[in-house]
């Protein structure tokens, strides 16, 4: 099962990164998500792969017992995923708007910001 | 239980209360101001309250839901926490002030003294964390606001430079998200002061390599370090003044603050290689920045470049690893906030008078107010590192350090670097404020300035010499601030003065 | 593009949503849900409501502004982290309340929180998903 969300978190990194080399605003966009899914599935991963019960101390004792799945991978992943949404969601409204504005989405066009003033 | 440790909460709450006040009162922009006033001030008196508990009682620290450390979330303020605190509230309440004075009307309406109060909360956030994953959760907190702050208004270059700084700093997340999953994988912690005491016991030496690789690139983006700072110069000089005062004096310093954090504090016996990585990429941060800064003519993409090569002092100072040189970085860090942001500010003020930020057309300014060159001059000297002000005492103590650990070269770069920045200050100096303006400029553009009434004049000139005043004063006085500076640097280079105060003593 | 079945049927799926979704926000202390997904839940509720209507009636239903409901969250989650405080403990320690009530059962702070979150994320999804459709409207 490691191996294979290992082979997972590899495609995605893969695609994530190749995607956002692209010139199109979109497929930045979707590479970064794509980046963020590699990120929380690596963090489930290097968590540790458990089958067991949730972290819930039974009724009647003080202690966990048995096998029991590592709760705080899956509160990073959660806040992550609130997080990510957030963000993703507010970058989705600005490339439009830049989109809407610069009537392009080809980043290489976009290069006013870095060169000097012409003569 | 002691109760003064839960002061360290105020950074985070007050911001947080006051803009969501300011948004229930998001009709009335004089209601949001009169707030976002009363709040930085508050916010400067319990930085200064906390600075003073830390300095006089030892390190505060709070478990958010009584949760014991290393389960909860810790807060911590040591030495070099709280000076970071009162460094970004004073600067809080300067850009609040000064934004009174030249932010429009769009902007007050859409948010932007809510946006600045959240921004604030993150910054405290980020220096007040004891836990990794919650400086993760800052950082994102500091950098919605800023994307925010960076696009209001809308202009084609604000979007263009948003997208640049946007794309690369969620990809810096993400390198964030992954390293602190894998250091909870090595680990099984992030609370800062439980890896402190396990990372030297952990045997995958080599994974834990790659993290602390994983982590100073994703600081390494947000300070600006080379080669990972060309965001910085292609968006910081879009938005209005106040707000590119506001991320160049805080935002970058937030990534440094982490750098030292985590390669002292949580890293100790992970430095040795990191600290050659980091003296080179000081050396390189250091010298293109200020390349970069000497060939540009409009003054907000020159201090922008100067920015990375400041970043590139303090970089220098934490790969030297000595606590003098540590306590120069610390000195360094706060003496650039101040004078950064003052440049920035200065910045506005000539824009104002001569209608333009393009120093090839602007010029005059000595002969119409000689007040701002004065001020111009404290800041810009105190930049370059002239005596008596600040940054003189900030170079010396870093070059000293540097010559002390026998590291000529980088050194010597630092030495030259100062000249060129120099050499650019003279040259806002002599097109700014010396020569005349070209007569074809002058007669189409409108002193801005001397149209202000008289509160707007105050309001857009009493933060620039407040700032002014404090540079001098670091100056003169720069016995007892070093001095609490080198106390945060051995506090810092103590790993177990950490530890104690949170998880306790050793059994 | 007007459709009348998914215009009618979106009236009552509201309904249906918006209850899923409180009862997402109460059982989620202790079982999947919480206020993050049960704020999405009505979120989603509302989209389905403007894809069938258009922005300005789906505006109007709401009747209020997203930005006070992102208030309204952020005010609630941080007073939720204040009773801890004053009860001698820190920020942001849970005070629980047994209420007696059968389906209510214990009420406490984290509660408050998980409201605050979920009109917070009902709110700004809301704010971005009407500010990603602004241009419907012309």
């Amino acid at each position: 099962m490691t191996f294979l969300l290992a082979l997972v978190i590899g495609c995605l990194y893969a695609a994530g990164i190749f995607l956002i080399l692209r010139r199109s605003m979109v497929k930045v966009i979707f590479g970064l998500i794509l980046l963020g899914h590699a990120a929380n599935l690596l963090i489930f991963t290097v968590g540790r792969l458990t089958k067991g019960v949730p972290a819930f101390v039974p009724e009647g004792s003080a202690v966990l017992g048995g096998e029991f799945a590592d709760p705080l991978p899956q509160a990073l992943i959660l806040t992550a995923i609130v997080i990510g949404f957030g963000v993703q969601a507010f970058t989705i409204v600005l490339f439009k708007r830049t989109w809407l504005t610069l009537g392009t989405e080809d980043l290489d066009l976009m290069k006013k910001t870095d060169e000097l003033p012409r003569e | 239980m002691n109760q003064i440790n839960q002061i360290i909460i105020i950074p985070v709450l007050l911001p947080l209360a006051s803009a969501i006040a300011m948004i229930f009162f998001r009709r009335s922009v004089p209601l949001q101001r009169i707030i976002g006033l009363v709040s930085s001030t508050l916010m400067l008196a319990a930085a200064v309250w906390i600075l003073g508990a830390v300095i006089s009682g030892g390190m505060l620290t709070m478990q958010a839901g009584g949760w014991r450390a290393p389960f909860g979330i810790t807060l911590v303020a040591d030495l070099l926490s709280a000076v970071m605190i009162a460094a970004s509230a004073l600067i809080g309440l300067t850009t609040v002030i000064y934004s009174f004075a030249v932010i429009d009307k769009e902007r007050e309406k859409f948010f932007y003294y809510p946006l600045l109060q959240l921004l604030m909360m993150g910054i405290n956030g980020a220096f007040l964390t004891g836990d990794v994953f919650n400086l993760y959760v800052w950082f994102e907190v500091m950098l919605i606001s800023s994307f925010v702050l960076l696009v209001l208004g809308g202009t084609p270059a604000q979007l263009e430079g948003a997208i640049k700084y946007v794309t690369i700093n969620l990809l810096s997340s993400s390198v964030f998200l992954a390293a602190a999953g894998i250091l909870y994988g090595i680990a099984g912690t992030l609370n800062m002061a439980d890896l402190a005491r396990i990372s030297p016991q952990l045997e995958q030496k080599e994974l834990l390599a790659i993290v602390s690789i994983l982590f100073m690139i994703t600081f390494g983006v947000k300070a600006a370090v080379f080669p990972f700072f060309f965001w910085l110069p292609a968006s910081y000089h879009t938005p209005p003044i106040p707000v590119a005062a506001i991320f160049s004096g805080l935002l970058t310093k937030v990534g440094v603050y982490a750098l030292i954090r985590f390669f002292t504090t949580v890293f100790p016996h992970e430095s040795g290689f990191i600290n050659g990585v980091l003296l080179v990429a000081s050396a390189l941060t250091m010298l293109i920045g200020v390349l970069g800064a000497v060939a540009q003519y409009d003054i907000r993409k020159l201090l922008s470049f100067h920015i990375v090569s400041q970043i590139g002092y303090m970089i220098f100072g934490l790969a030297l690893h000595s606590p003098l040189a540590i306590a120069g970085a610390l000195f360094y860090i706060v003496h650039n906030i101040i004078a950064k942001t003052n440049l920035f500010y200065i910045s506005g003020m000539i824009e104002r008078i001569t209608g333009t930020f393009d120093l090839k057309k602007s010029g005059g300014v000595y002969a119409r107010y000689p007040f701002v060159a004065v001020l111009f001059l404290v800041s810009a000297l105190a930049l370059a590192g002239i005596p008596p002000l600040s940054g003189f005492w900030a170079k010396f103590v870093v070059i000293k350090a540097g010559l002390g650990a026998e590291e000529y070269i980088v050194t010597g770069v630092a030495i030259f670097v100062s000249l060129l920045t120099l050499f650019s200050m003279m040259k806002i100096w002599n097109e700014a404020f010396w020569k005349e303006q070209p007569q074809t400029v002058a007669a189409d553009a409108p002193n801005r300035y001397a149209s202000m009434g008289t509160a707007g004049k105050l309001m857009l000139v009493s933060p620039v010499i407040l700032l002014a005043l404090a540079s001098i004063l670091f100056g003169i006085f720069f016995e007892p601030v070093f001095r609490i500076a080198e106390s945060a640097a051995v506090q810092l280079l103590d790993p177990e003065s950490y530890i104690t105060p949170i998880l306790g003593r050793k059994e | 593009m007007y459709s009348i079945i998914l215009a009618t049927a979106s009236k009552y799926l509201l309904l249906l949503l918006q209850m899923f979704s409180v009862f997402l926000l109460f059982r989620g202390h202790n079982e999947p849900g919480g206020g993050f997904v049960g704020g999405l839940v009505a979120a989603a509720a509302y989209a389905l409501y403007f894809i069938a209507n258009g922005i300005g009636k789906a505006e109007k239903l709401l009747a209020i502004d997203p930005f006070h409901l992102i208030s309204a969250g952020l005010l609630l989650a941080l007073s939720s982290t204040l009773p801890g405080l004053a009860a001698g403990g820190d920020v942001m320690t849970g005070i629980w309340i047994d209420t007696g009530i059968p389906l209510l059962g214990k009420v406490g702070t984290p509660l408050v929180f998980d409201t605050g979150v979920y009109f917070l994320v009902l709110g700004i999804t809301l704010k971005i998903i009407f500010s990603l459709a602004e241009e419907d409207r012309q």
